[in-house]
């Protein structure tokens, strides 16, 4: 058997999420078996259900009022719990904080093998082979999963996630809550409220040093804004606090795999980069025609990006 | 307080990564070796914790002879002894099961990580030896003070950060803006020469993922560069050649 965390967000499965369960679907037809799902947290069932329409046949949902906030610690003896009661042989999770941490715990509950930034579907000819993200982008390993519970955590776009006709029922799961996953307390929390979370968007715009200054990230903005892109920046960029921190792409921030990410005064240095080259097409804007990123960029315009950016704005509003 | 600081050897950010032996082992010619970037971070704010309120600073690495100049560069910073397990790290599972059996022995009140390995990327081993340890674990950490027994601490979530209080003893995964990173000045250069580094051989854990080869993504095609009074063709092009939008 197959097991799916998909992750919930204010009740919506994430799209991260439906591509786990597309993946987790997969494994198990190739393994022979089924794929149920497990959601953790408030949803209703018309929403869990979803994840039949890509390939579960069962959602599991925990639903514990103590579970309606994130907590990988309590949502880590829950996923072993799942584990246990379906006999589950592999464990698929959405690359996130949260699923590394929760899978993480997990494993170490299990004795599982735990394989994290998994890019593709698995080959189960010859034992059960994985290839993984490793130095930062830079490369891939393949390795041979050896356990006998084996968790993966899969990186965005691991593979396509198409709906289908399915149809999965859902059951409530309760296992029993432990104390000591709850010792922490949260006293507070700082969120942007109705932003585009920067590993679940298809379009990213992200500035550097190039935009000068906090008060000129308007266009910018507009044409994230026109796209339906999230934004992002380099390190110096949120270093200096012209953006908040959680923007900060890279090798010391959030590494993303967008569809289009587009580089807007972003000179390219390989550190941004590592964070960036998962990414399907990349675009640069930069006024330095020897600018690093056009090396690794797929489009490129040595431009000034005051006089590029809302340009480029009219043009997407038009082509609408 | 006693405080665990598990550092990673790994090649700079900016090396070229190549394979040798049939793309079974990273070609090291060439490649500068750091402390991980993360790992900076974690020890910068254990030797900032430590000149607030007292205490010890241990190092630790999973790995063999070649991390050693790192594991001295760690004391120059400010550590006070440093602990080697003797092996080459197999894997998450491998190097968090050795990390939990020193931290085991050594009673420590926090145990500081990197919020990820540069090497495999993978964010799991402060999870793995917190509940190998049966203590809590979070991650990423971005802000972190120790009241008597209690952390205080920030935690990084999309879209923001959330911010949080518990019972010593943790494991956390820690990133800027923690701390500063900071450059060992000559005399910590020179004491580091004499403090303490054991090293140990490894506990024995059986094989949980193991490595197949490693593969290079395949070479980027070149950049179609779009005159700058014709930007907006780009908007054209990326919907009907790339199809992204
Ligand atoms: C260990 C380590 C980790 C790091 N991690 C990260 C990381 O995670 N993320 C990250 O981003 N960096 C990281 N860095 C920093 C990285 O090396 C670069 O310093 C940084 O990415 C540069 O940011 P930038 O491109 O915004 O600024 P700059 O390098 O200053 O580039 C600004 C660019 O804007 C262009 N420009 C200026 N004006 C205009 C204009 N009007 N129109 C168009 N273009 C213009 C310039 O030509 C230039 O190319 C790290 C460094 C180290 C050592
Ligand atoms: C020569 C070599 C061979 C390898 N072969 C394999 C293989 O066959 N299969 C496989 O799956 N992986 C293999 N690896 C990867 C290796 O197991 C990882 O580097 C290691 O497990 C830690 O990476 P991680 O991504 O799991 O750490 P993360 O979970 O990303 O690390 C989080 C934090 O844990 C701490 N930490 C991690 N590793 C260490 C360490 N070694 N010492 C002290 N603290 C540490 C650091 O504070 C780090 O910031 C190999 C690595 C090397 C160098």
């Amino acid at each position: 058997m197959v097991l799916i965390f998909v992750e919930l967000d204010n009740g919506s499965i994430k799209k991260t999420s439906l591509e786990a369960v597309a993946y987790g679907a997969a494994v198990a037809k190739a393994t022979g078996t089924t794929a149920t799902a497990l959601a953790i947290g408030t949803a209703d069932a018309a929403e869990l259900a979803k994840a039949g329409t890509y390939g579960a046949t069962k959602v599991l949902h925990a639903n514990a009022a103590e579970l309606a906030n994130e907590n990988a610690m309590a949502y880590a003896s829950v996923l072993a719990a799942a584990v246990k009661n379906e006999n589950a042989e592999v464990v698929i999770l959405p690359k996130s904080g949260l699923c590394d941490a929760m899978g993480a715990r997990a494993a170490a509950k299990l004795g599982a093998s735990i394989v994290s930034g998994v890019t593709e579907l698995p080959d189960v000819s010859n034992g059960f082979k994985v290839t993984r993200s490793i130095y930062t982008g830079k490369a891939f390993a393949t390795v041979d999963v050896k356990g006998t519970v084996k968790i993966l955590g899969i990186k965005k776009n691991a593979i396509e996630a198409v709906e289908g006709t399915g149809s999965a029922t859902v059951e409530a799961f309760t296992p029993a809550l432990n104390n000591g996953d709850f010792v922490a307390k949260v006293t507070g929390q700082e969120k942007a409220s109705g932003e585009l979370s920067l590993t679940e968007a298809d379009i990213i715009v992200s500035g550097g040093r190039g935009m000068k200054g906090p008060d000129n990230w308007q266009p910018l903005l507009d044409l994230a804004s026109a796209l339906g892109a999230a934004t992002g920046c380099s390190k110096p960029v949120s270093d200096l606090d012209w953006r908040p921190h959680h923007e900060h792409i890279g090798q010391t921030g959030i590494k993303v795999a967008p569809n289009l990410y587009i580089a807007c005064g972003i000179s390219g240095a390989i550190q941004h980069l590592a964070g960036v080259n998962s990414s399907k097409v990349i675009v640069a804007i930069n006024k330095d025609p020897e600018a690093p990123f056009f090396k690794a960029a797929d489009y490129g315009i040595v431009g000034d990006v005051f006089d590029i950016l809302p340009r480029l704005t009219k043009a997407v509003k038009d082509a609408k | 307080m006693k405080i665990l600081v598990c550092i990673t050897n790994v090649p700079d950010t900016t090396a070229k990564i190549s394979f040798t032996d049939n793309n079974t082992k990273l070609n090291k010619a060439g490649v500068q070796y750091i402390i991980g970037p993360y790992d900076d971070y974690a020890l910068a704010r254990a030797v900032e914790l430590k000149e607030q309120q007292g205490g010890s600073i241990t190092v630790l690495n999973v790995g063999e002879a070649e991390s050693d100049p790192q594991i001295r560069k760690a004391l120059a910073i400010g550590a006070d002894d440093a602990v080697r397990v003797n092996a080459e790290p197999t894997d998450s599972y491998f190097t968090a099961t050795q990390i939990a059996a020193i931290a085991k022995e050594g009673g420590y009140d926090l145990i500081l990580m990197g919020r990820e390995s540069i090497d495999f990327n993978s964010g799991v081993v402060h999870g793995l030896v917190g509940e190998m340890l049966g203590i809590p674990s979070f991650s990423p950490v971005m802000k972190l003070d120790i009241e008597g027994a209690t952390a205080k601490f920030a935690r990084e979530i999309e879209g923001g950060k959330e911010f949080l209080e518990a019972p010593l003893p943790l494991v956390l995964g820690c990133q800027e803006p923690i701390a500063e990173w900071k450059i060992p000045n000559m005399r910590g250069i020179m004491t580091a020469r004499t403090k303490p580094l054991k090293v140990v051989e490894p506990v024995a854990v059986g094989d949980m993922a193991t490595l197949d080869q490693y593969t290079l993504p395949a070479p980027k095609g070149a950049c179609k560069m779009i005159p700058a009074d014709q930007a907006e063709t780009l908007i054209s092009l990326l919907k009907t050649e790339a199809k992204v939008l």
